[in-house]
Protein backbone atom coordinates (compact mmCIF):
# COMPACT_ATOMS: atom_id res chain seq x y z
CA UNK A 1 0.00 0.00 0.00
CA UNK A 2 3.06 2.58 0.79
CA UNK A 3 3.81 2.11 -3.05
CA UNK A 4 0.53 1.58 -4.65
CA UNK A 5 -1.30 4.67 -2.77
CA UNK A 6 1.08 7.58 -3.97
CA UNK A 7 0.85 5.93 -8.10
CA UNK A 8 -2.45 5.91 -7.49
CA UNK A 9 -2.82 9.70 -6.38
CA UNK A 10 0.03 10.36 -9.60
CA UNK A 11 -1.82 8.56 -12.10
CA UNK A 12 -5.54 9.76 -11.24
CA UNK A 13 -4.04 13.24 -11.21
CA UNK A 14 -1.94 13.05 -13.98
CA UNK A 15 -4.64 11.77 -16.47
CA UNK A 16 -7.10 14.41 -15.01
CA UNK A 17 -5.13 17.25 -15.46
CA UNK A 18 -3.98 16.41 -18.91
CA UNK A 19 -7.67 15.39 -19.98
CA UNK A 20 -9.09 19.07 -18.15
CA UNK A 21 -6.79 20.68 -20.36
CA UNK A 22 -9.10 19.96 -23.57
CA UNK A 23 -13.03 19.64 -21.85
CA UNK A 24 -14.43 23.29 -21.62
CA UNK A 25 -17.22 22.24 -18.93
CA UNK A 26 -17.22 24.74 -15.97
CA UNK A 27 -17.56 20.77 -13.94
CA UNK A 28 -13.96 20.66 -14.46
CA UNK A 29 -12.86 24.15 -14.52
CA UNK A 30 -14.12 23.99 -11.23
CA UNK A 31 -11.88 20.97 -10.14
CA UNK A 32 -8.86 22.10 -11.89
CA UNK A 33 -9.45 25.63 -9.64
CA UNK A 34 -9.12 23.58 -6.47
CA UNK A 35 -6.24 21.35 -7.39
CA UNK A 36 -4.20 24.38 -8.03
CA UNK A 37 -5.37 26.29 -4.72
CA UNK A 38 -4.45 22.30 -3.03
CA UNK A 39 -1.01 22.36 -5.57
CA UNK A 40 -0.08 25.87 -3.94
CA UNK A 41 -1.13 25.27 -0.29
CA UNK A 42 1.65 21.79 -0.76
CA UNK A 43 4.35 24.06 -2.34
CA UNK A 44 4.02 26.36 0.44
CA UNK A 45 4.37 23.24 2.92
CA UNK A 46 7.66 22.20 0.86
CA UNK A 47 8.86 25.40 0.95
CA UNK A 48 8.44 25.02 5.12
CA UNK A 49 9.96 21.44 5.07
CA UNK A 50 12.95 23.21 3.15
CA UNK A 51 13.30 26.15 5.52
CA UNK A 52 13.35 23.31 8.19
CA UNK A 53 15.76 21.31 6.43
CA UNK A 54 18.03 24.01 5.69
CA UNK A 55 17.97 25.25 9.57
CA UNK A 56 19.03 21.76 10.64
CA UNK A 57 21.72 21.62 8.76
CA UNK A 58 23.66 24.41 9.38
CA UNK A 59 22.92 24.34 13.15
CA UNK A 60 24.33 20.91 12.81
CA UNK A 61 27.23 21.94 11.44
CA UNK A 62 27.79 25.04 13.38
CA UNK A 63 27.00 22.23 16.54
CA UNK A 64 30.13 20.23 15.51
CA UNK A 65 32.26 23.20 13.93
CA UNK A 66 31.83 21.43 10.46
CA UNK A 67 34.88 23.28 7.93
CA UNK A 68 33.31 26.56 6.97
CA UNK A 69 30.96 26.65 9.69
CA UNK A 70 31.15 30.29 10.22
CA UNK A 71 28.88 30.30 6.83
CA UNK A 72 26.57 28.35 8.37
CA UNK A 73 25.98 31.18 11.54
CA UNK A 74 25.54 34.11 8.70
CA UNK A 75 23.04 31.83 6.66
CA UNK A 76 20.87 31.71 9.54
CA UNK A 77 21.31 35.03 10.55
CA UNK A 78 20.21 36.60 7.09
CA UNK A 79 17.18 33.52 7.39
CA UNK A 80 16.13 34.77 10.41
CA UNK A 81 16.59 38.25 9.87
CA UNK A 82 14.36 38.50 6.54
CA UNK A 83 11.76 36.49 8.47
CA UNK A 84 11.09 38.70 11.48
CA UNK A 85 11.46 41.87 9.95
CA UNK A 86 9.43 40.97 6.55
CA UNK A 87 6.88 39.72 9.43
CA UNK A 88 6.92 42.21 12.02
CA UNK A 89 8.24 45.39 10.17
CA UNK A 90 6.43 45.38 7.06
CA UNK A 91 7.92 44.74 3.05
CA UNK A 92 6.78 47.95 1.78
CA UNK A 93 9.39 50.32 0.24
CA UNK A 94 11.77 52.07 2.82
CA UNK A 95 11.16 49.24 5.57
CA UNK A 96 13.84 48.02 7.17
CA UNK A 97 13.07 44.57 4.94
CA UNK A 98 13.44 46.37 2.10
CA UNK A 99 16.75 48.38 2.89
CA UNK A 100 18.13 44.95 3.49
CA UNK A 101 17.28 43.83 0.11
CA UNK A 102 18.30 46.67 -1.86
CA UNK A 103 21.88 47.44 -0.06
CA UNK A 104 23.05 43.90 0.59
CA UNK A 105 21.14 41.03 -1.41
CA UNK A 106 20.29 43.36 -4.85
CA UNK A 107 24.86 44.48 -4.81
CA UNK A 108 25.62 40.94 -4.13
CA UNK A 109 23.47 39.10 -6.36
CA UNK A 110 24.56 41.92 -9.24
CA UNK A 111 28.30 41.62 -8.17
CA UNK A 112 28.15 37.34 -8.87
CA UNK A 113 26.16 38.00 -11.55
CA UNK A 114 28.53 40.68 -13.31
CA UNK A 115 31.97 38.60 -12.43
CA UNK A 116 30.51 36.31 -15.41
CA UNK A 117 31.89 39.22 -17.79
CA UNK A 118 35.33 38.07 -16.85
CA UNK A 119 35.16 34.60 -16.98
CA UNK A 120 33.03 35.07 -20.24
CA UNK A 121 36.31 37.06 -21.77
CA UNK A 122 38.71 34.78 -20.64
CA UNK A 123 36.99 31.44 -21.83
CA UNK A 124 36.51 33.32 -24.86
CA UNK A 125 39.97 33.71 -25.41
CA UNK A 126 40.92 30.09 -24.61
CA UNK A 127 37.68 28.34 -26.51
CA UNK A 128 37.45 30.45 -29.94
CA UNK A 129 40.47 29.03 -32.07
CA UNK A 130 40.34 28.17 -35.24
CA UNK A 131 41.58 24.89 -35.09
CA UNK A 132 38.79 23.39 -37.19
CA UNK A 133 36.25 24.13 -39.57
CA UNK A 134 33.57 23.61 -37.24
CA UNK A 135 35.21 25.87 -34.65
CA UNK A 136 36.06 28.48 -37.39
CA UNK A 137 32.51 29.03 -38.18
CA UNK A 138 31.64 29.30 -34.11
CA UNK A 139 34.23 31.76 -33.88
CA UNK A 140 32.88 34.07 -37.38
CA UNK A 141 29.54 33.64 -35.98
CA UNK A 142 30.32 34.63 -32.57
CA UNK A 143 32.64 37.54 -33.72
CA UNK A 144 29.88 38.66 -36.20
CA UNK A 145 27.11 38.45 -33.27
CA UNK A 146 29.24 40.78 -31.12
CA UNK A 147 29.98 43.44 -33.44
CA UNK A 148 26.51 43.88 -34.67
CA UNK A 149 27.19 45.95 -30.94
CA UNK A 150 30.11 48.19 -32.42
CA UNK A 151 29.51 51.03 -34.50
CA UNK A 152 31.43 50.17 -37.93
CA UNK A 153 30.35 53.42 -39.82
CA UNK A 154 29.44 52.40 -43.52
CA UNK A 155 30.09 48.47 -43.15
CA UNK A 156 27.29 48.50 -39.96
CA UNK A 157 24.30 47.88 -42.15
CA UNK A 158 25.72 44.57 -43.89
CA UNK A 159 26.76 43.39 -40.48
CA UNK A 160 23.36 44.03 -38.95
CA UNK A 161 21.92 42.12 -41.52
CA UNK A 162 24.41 39.23 -41.34
CA UNK A 163 23.72 38.85 -37.99
CA UNK A 164 20.09 38.90 -38.11
CA UNK A 165 20.20 36.42 -40.74
CA UNK A 166 22.26 34.37 -38.48
CA UNK A 167 19.82 35.00 -35.61
CA UNK A 168 16.19 34.32 -38.02
CA UNK A 169 17.36 31.42 -39.85
CA UNK A 170 20.23 28.61 -38.61
CA UNK A 171 19.76 29.37 -35.33
CA UNK A 172 15.77 29.37 -35.34
CA UNK A 173 16.13 26.15 -37.13
CA UNK A 174 18.80 24.98 -34.25
CA UNK A 175 16.43 26.23 -31.48
CA UNK A 176 13.59 25.07 -33.03
CA UNK A 177 14.70 21.35 -32.84
CA UNK A 178 15.88 21.57 -29.92
CA UNK A 179 12.37 22.62 -28.51
CA UNK A 180 10.96 19.89 -30.38
CA UNK A 181 13.90 17.18 -28.59
CA UNK A 182 12.54 18.90 -25.11
CA UNK A 183 8.81 18.63 -25.74
CA UNK A 184 9.20 15.21 -26.78
CA UNK A 185 11.26 14.24 -23.81
CA UNK A 186 9.00 16.43 -21.34
CA UNK A 187 6.03 13.90 -22.91
CA UNK A 188 7.58 11.01 -22.25
CA UNK A 189 8.93 11.74 -18.94
CA UNK A 190 6.02 13.05 -17.85
CA UNK A 191 3.81 9.69 -19.36
CA UNK A 192 6.25 7.70 -17.07
CA UNK A 193 5.51 9.62 -14.08
CA UNK A 194 2.00 9.32 -14.75
CA UNK A 195 1.76 5.33 -15.70
CA UNK A 196 4.08 5.09 -12.36
CA UNK A 197 7.09 3.40 -14.95
CA UNK A 198 9.68 6.49 -13.08
CA UNK A 199 9.64 6.61 -9.72
CA UNK A 200 12.35 8.08 -8.30
CA UNK A 201 10.37 11.05 -6.67
CA UNK A 202 9.04 8.82 -4.43
CA UNK A 203 12.80 8.65 -2.92
CA UNK A 204 15.16 4.97 -2.28
CA UNK A 205 13.03 3.37 0.34
CA UNK B 1 58.50 29.96 -24.33
CA UNK B 2 58.15 31.95 -27.77
CA UNK B 3 56.47 34.68 -28.21
CA UNK B 4 53.50 33.31 -30.25
CA UNK B 5 53.26 30.78 -27.48
CA UNK B 6 53.29 33.40 -24.79
CA UNK B 7 50.13 35.42 -26.61
CA UNK B 8 47.91 32.00 -26.64
CA UNK B 9 48.47 31.33 -22.99
CA UNK B 10 48.81 34.89 -22.07
CA UNK B 11 47.73 34.68 -18.18
CA UNK B 12 44.05 35.28 -17.22
CA UNK B 13 44.72 37.62 -14.65
CA UNK B 14 45.84 40.29 -17.93
CA UNK B 15 42.33 39.37 -19.49
CA UNK B 16 40.73 40.27 -15.82
CA UNK B 17 42.54 43.88 -15.87
CA UNK B 18 41.77 44.52 -19.67
CA UNK B 19 38.24 44.13 -18.90
CA UNK B 20 38.15 46.04 -16.05
CA UNK B 21 39.70 48.96 -17.50
CA UNK B 22 36.90 48.20 -20.43
CA UNK B 23 34.05 48.48 -18.28
CA UNK B 24 35.45 51.29 -15.79
CA UNK B 25 37.07 53.49 -18.49
CA UNK B 26 33.87 53.89 -20.46
CA UNK B 27 31.84 55.42 -17.95
CA UNK B 28 33.94 58.49 -17.20
CA UNK B 29 34.73 59.08 -20.86
CA UNK B 30 31.54 61.20 -22.87
CA UNK B 31 31.05 59.36 -26.02
CA UNK B 32 27.43 58.46 -27.92
CA UNK B 33 26.92 54.67 -29.31
CA UNK B 34 24.34 54.98 -32.44
CA UNK B 35 21.94 52.72 -31.32
CA UNK B 36 19.90 50.41 -34.16
CA UNK B 37 16.40 49.64 -33.95
CA UNK B 38 15.25 46.08 -34.84
CA UNK B 39 11.77 45.51 -35.68
CA UNK B 40 11.13 42.93 -32.44
CA UNK B 41 11.63 45.76 -30.63
CA UNK B 42 9.78 47.99 -32.89
CA UNK B 43 6.55 45.86 -33.53
CA UNK B 44 6.68 45.96 -28.75
CA UNK B 45 6.80 50.28 -28.91
CA UNK B 46 4.27 50.33 -31.43
CA UNK B 47 1.88 48.23 -29.95
CA UNK B 48 2.01 50.10 -26.65
CA UNK B 49 1.55 53.10 -28.62
CA UNK B 50 -1.39 52.25 -30.27
CA UNK B 51 -3.19 51.46 -27.22
CA UNK B 52 -5.53 53.79 -25.66
CA UNK B 53 -6.18 55.73 -22.54
CA UNK B 54 -7.97 52.97 -20.19
CA UNK B 55 -6.66 50.02 -21.94
CA UNK B 56 -5.29 47.05 -19.54
CA UNK B 57 -1.65 45.69 -19.79
CA UNK B 58 -0.64 43.07 -17.32
CA UNK B 59 3.50 43.93 -16.38
CA UNK B 60 5.22 40.46 -15.47
CA UNK B 61 8.52 41.51 -13.18
CA UNK B 62 10.22 38.43 -13.35
CA UNK B 63 13.67 39.02 -12.87
CA UNK B 64 16.38 38.70 -9.77
CA UNK B 65 18.84 41.30 -8.88
CA UNK B 66 21.00 39.52 -11.04
CA UNK B 67 19.44 40.49 -14.44
CA UNK B 68 18.41 43.75 -12.99
CA UNK B 69 21.04 45.19 -14.92
CA UNK B 70 19.38 44.33 -18.54
CA UNK B 71 16.13 44.32 -17.38
CA UNK B 72 14.98 47.30 -15.01
CA UNK B 73 15.80 50.30 -17.87
CA UNK B 74 13.31 48.39 -20.48
CA UNK B 75 10.38 47.70 -17.74
CA UNK B 76 11.11 51.32 -16.64
CA UNK B 77 11.18 52.84 -19.94
CA UNK B 78 8.10 50.69 -21.10
CA UNK B 79 5.85 51.72 -17.31
CA UNK B 80 6.73 55.33 -18.19
CA UNK B 81 5.30 55.09 -21.86
CA UNK B 82 1.87 53.25 -20.04
CA UNK B 83 1.73 55.83 -17.42
CA UNK B 84 2.29 58.50 -20.08
CA UNK B 85 -0.74 57.25 -21.95
CA UNK B 86 -3.08 56.53 -19.41
CA UNK B 87 -2.94 52.93 -19.82
CA UNK B 88 -3.45 51.24 -16.73
CA UNK B 89 -0.98 48.36 -15.55
CA UNK B 90 -1.53 45.31 -13.45
CA UNK B 91 1.94 44.00 -12.19
CA UNK B 92 2.67 40.25 -10.99
CA UNK B 93 5.77 39.25 -10.03
CA UNK B 94 6.46 35.23 -10.75
CA UNK B 95 9.82 34.99 -9.62
CA UNK B 96 10.69 34.90 -5.51
CA UNK B 97 12.87 37.55 -5.03
CA UNK B 98 11.62 40.31 -8.16
CA UNK B 99 8.79 41.40 -5.28
CA UNK B 100 11.70 43.51 -4.04
CA UNK B 101 12.18 44.56 -8.25
CA UNK B 102 8.70 45.24 -8.70
CA UNK B 103 7.96 47.10 -5.55
CA UNK B 104 11.05 49.45 -6.65
CA UNK B 105 9.46 50.10 -9.81
CA UNK B 106 5.67 50.77 -8.73
CA UNK B 107 6.53 53.27 -5.62
CA UNK B 108 8.75 55.48 -7.80
CA UNK B 109 6.90 55.46 -10.92
CA UNK B 110 3.40 56.50 -9.13
CA UNK B 111 5.12 58.91 -6.76
CA UNK B 112 6.83 60.34 -10.82
CA UNK B 113 3.25 60.23 -12.84
CA UNK B 114 0.99 60.79 -9.57
CA UNK B 115 -0.98 57.57 -10.10
CA UNK B 116 -2.84 55.93 -7.49
CA UNK B 117 -2.55 52.20 -6.28
CA UNK B 118 -6.14 50.59 -7.17
CA UNK B 119 -6.93 52.92 -9.18
CA UNK B 120 -4.56 53.64 -12.07
CA UNK B 121 -2.69 50.66 -11.24
CA UNK B 122 -2.38 47.36 -8.89
CA UNK B 123 0.76 45.35 -7.55
CA UNK B 124 -0.60 41.61 -7.43
CA UNK B 125 2.08 40.00 -5.62
CA UNK B 126 3.99 37.10 -5.94
CA UNK B 127 2.92 33.72 -5.99
CA UNK B 128 5.07 30.34 -6.16
CA UNK B 129 4.43 27.73 -9.17
CA UNK B 130 4.86 29.63 -11.67
CA UNK B 131 3.24 28.04 -14.68
CA UNK B 132 0.35 27.51 -12.07
CA UNK B 133 -0.56 31.13 -11.67
CA UNK B 134 -0.50 31.98 -14.94
CA UNK B 135 -2.91 28.92 -15.86
CA UNK B 136 -4.91 30.30 -12.99
CA UNK B 137 -5.20 33.90 -14.00
CA UNK B 138 -6.41 32.74 -17.80
CA UNK B 139 -9.56 31.96 -15.30
CA UNK B 140 -9.46 34.35 -13.05
CA UNK B 141 -6.76 36.94 -11.49
CA UNK B 142 -8.55 36.11 -7.78
CA UNK B 143 -7.95 32.49 -7.62
CA UNK B 144 -4.30 32.89 -7.35
CA UNK B 145 -4.35 36.87 -6.13
CA UNK B 146 -7.37 37.28 -3.83
CA UNK B 147 -5.26 40.18 -2.66
CA UNK B 148 -2.91 42.69 -3.88
CA UNK B 149 0.91 42.51 -2.36
CA UNK B 150 -0.25 45.43 0.40
CA UNK B 151 -3.22 42.77 1.90
CA UNK B 152 -5.72 45.05 0.15
CA UNK B 153 -8.48 42.93 -1.11
CA UNK B 154 -8.68 42.70 -5.17
CA UNK B 155 -12.65 43.33 -5.24
CA UNK B 156 -12.48 46.40 -3.20
CA UNK B 157 -10.39 47.95 -5.50
CA UNK B 158 -11.92 50.03 -8.73
CA UNK B 159 -9.38 49.25 -11.05
CA UNK B 160 -10.31 45.57 -10.82
CA UNK B 161 -14.44 45.89 -11.42
CA UNK B 162 -15.53 44.05 -13.77
CA UNK B 163 -11.86 42.60 -14.39
CA UNK B 164 -11.81 38.49 -14.15
CA UNK B 165 -8.90 36.91 -16.52
CA UNK B 166 -6.54 37.34 -19.69
CA UNK B 167 -9.89 38.31 -22.18
CA UNK B 168 -10.19 41.46 -20.12
CA UNK B 169 -6.08 41.95 -21.09
CA UNK B 170 -4.73 43.27 -23.94
CA UNK B 171 -1.57 42.15 -23.89
CA UNK B 172 1.22 40.49 -21.06
CA UNK B 173 4.55 42.26 -21.47
CA UNK B 174 6.81 39.78 -19.23
CA UNK B 175 10.51 40.70 -18.10
CA UNK B 176 12.11 37.39 -17.95
CA UNK B 177 15.42 36.44 -16.59
CA UNK B 178 14.65 32.44 -16.51
CA UNK B 179 12.39 29.18 -17.72
CA UNK B 180 8.67 31.34 -16.80
CA UNK B 181 9.10 33.07 -20.63
CA UNK B 182 8.42 29.09 -21.59
CA UNK B 183 5.19 29.17 -19.12
CA UNK B 184 3.98 32.34 -20.31
CA UNK B 185 4.13 31.87 -24.00
CA UNK B 186 2.63 27.85 -23.45
CA UNK B 187 0.19 28.91 -20.85
CA UNK B 188 -0.99 32.15 -21.05
CA UNK B 189 -0.30 32.03 -25.41
CA UNK B 190 -0.92 28.48 -26.20
CA UNK B 191 -4.17 27.80 -24.32
CA UNK B 192 -5.50 31.77 -23.85
CA UNK B 193 -4.28 33.54 -27.03
CA UNK B 194 -2.66 36.37 -25.18
CA UNK B 195 -0.51 38.35 -26.65
CA UNK B 196 2.56 37.99 -25.50
CA UNK B 197 5.89 40.09 -25.55
CA UNK B 198 9.30 39.44 -23.53
CA UNK B 199 11.91 41.22 -22.32
CA UNK B 200 14.99 38.84 -21.87
CA UNK B 201 18.58 38.68 -20.33
CA UNK B 202 20.73 39.20 -23.74
CA UNK B 203 22.21 35.07 -23.19
CA UNK B 204 18.51 34.15 -23.80
CA UNK B 205 17.41 35.85 -26.43
CA UNK B 206 18.58 33.61 -29.10
CA UNK B 207 16.46 30.92 -27.88
CA UNK B 208 13.29 33.10 -28.21
CA UNK B 209 13.74 34.13 -32.26
CA UNK B 210 11.79 31.11 -33.25
CA UNK B 211 8.43 32.02 -31.31
CA UNK B 212 8.48 35.65 -33.27
CA UNK B 213 8.29 33.65 -36.59
CA UNK B 214 5.92 31.67 -34.88
CA UNK B 215 4.20 34.67 -33.93
CA UNK B 216 3.53 33.29 -30.27
CA UNK B 217 5.50 36.46 -29.06
CA UNK B 218 4.82 39.76 -30.68
CA UNK B 219 7.68 41.30 -29.79
CA UNK B 220 11.35 40.89 -28.30
CA UNK B 221 13.17 43.11 -26.02
CA UNK B 222 17.11 41.49 -25.46
CA UNK B 223 19.16 42.41 -23.31
CA UNK B 224 20.78 45.90 -22.45
CA UNK B 225 20.66 46.66 -26.38
CA UNK B 226 17.10 45.76 -26.53
CA UNK B 227 16.59 48.17 -23.27
CA UNK B 228 18.88 50.73 -25.30
CA UNK B 229 16.78 50.60 -28.38
CA UNK B 230 13.69 50.73 -26.33
CA UNK B 231 14.49 53.99 -24.81
CA UNK B 232 15.55 55.28 -28.67
CA UNK B 233 12.49 54.61 -30.00
CA UNK B 234 10.23 56.24 -26.87
CA UNK B 235 12.59 59.10 -26.77
CA UNK B 236 13.27 58.83 -22.88
CA UNK B 237 14.41 61.24 -20.44
CA UNK B 238 16.25 58.99 -18.40
CA UNK B 239 18.54 56.18 -20.73
CA UNK B 240 20.29 54.13 -18.26
CA UNK B 241 20.82 51.30 -21.32
CA UNK B 242 22.41 53.80 -23.71
CA UNK B 243 24.81 54.83 -21.27
CA UNK B 244 25.43 50.56 -20.63
CA UNK B 245 25.92 50.62 -23.96
CA UNK B 246 28.95 52.50 -24.06
CA UNK B 247 30.61 49.91 -21.86
CA UNK B 248 29.74 46.96 -23.69
CA UNK B 249 30.50 48.35 -26.90
CA UNK B 250 34.40 48.82 -25.51
CA UNK B 251 34.72 45.50 -23.85
CA UNK B 252 32.92 44.15 -27.12
CA UNK B 253 35.61 44.87 -28.74
CA UNK B 254 38.31 44.13 -25.83
CA UNK B 255 36.88 40.40 -26.40
CA UNK B 256 37.17 40.81 -30.08
CA UNK B 257 40.87 41.66 -29.75
CA UNK B 258 41.81 39.24 -27.40
CA UNK B 259 39.86 36.56 -29.57
CA UNK B 260 42.20 37.61 -32.63
CA UNK B 261 45.61 37.77 -30.44
CA UNK B 262 44.88 34.27 -29.29
CA UNK B 263 44.33 33.32 -33.10
CA UNK B 264 47.19 34.95 -34.11
CA UNK B 265 49.48 32.81 -31.35
CA UNK B 266 47.97 29.91 -32.53
CA UNK B 267 48.78 30.34 -36.08
CA UNK B 268 52.05 31.55 -36.11
CA UNK B 269 53.07 28.79 -32.84
CA UNK B 270 51.52 26.00 -35.47
CA UNK B 271 53.42 27.41 -38.40
CA UNK B 272 56.48 27.28 -36.40
CA UNK B 273 56.38 23.57 -35.30
CA UNK B 274 57.91 21.19 -37.84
Amino acid sequence: MRWQIPLLIVFIGGVFMAVQYFVPLEFSERIYEYCVDWIIIVGVFAMGLGLWSLFRVSVSKIQTKAPAWKYNFLTLAGLFSMILLGLFSGIEEGKAFMKLFWYIYTPIQASMFALLAFYVASAAYRAFRARTLVATILLLTAVVIMLRLIPLGSVSGLNQNVASWILTVPNMAAKRAIAMGIGLGGIATALKVVLGIERSYMGKD
Amino acid sequence: MGFYEKLMTMDRRVVYLAMALAVAVPLFIPFQVPIHTTPEVKSVYNFIENLKEGDRLLIAIDYDPNAMAELHPMALTICRQCFAKGIKLFFVTLSQNAPGMAEQLVSRLSKEFNKKNGVDYVYLGYKPYPGLVILSMGQNFRISFPMDYYGTPVDSMPIMQGIRNYDDMKAVIAFEAGWVADAWIQDANGRYKLPVALGLTGVMTADYYPYIQSKQIFGLMGGLKGAAEYETLAKAKDRIASRGMKVQTITHIVVILFIIVGNIGFFMSKRKQP
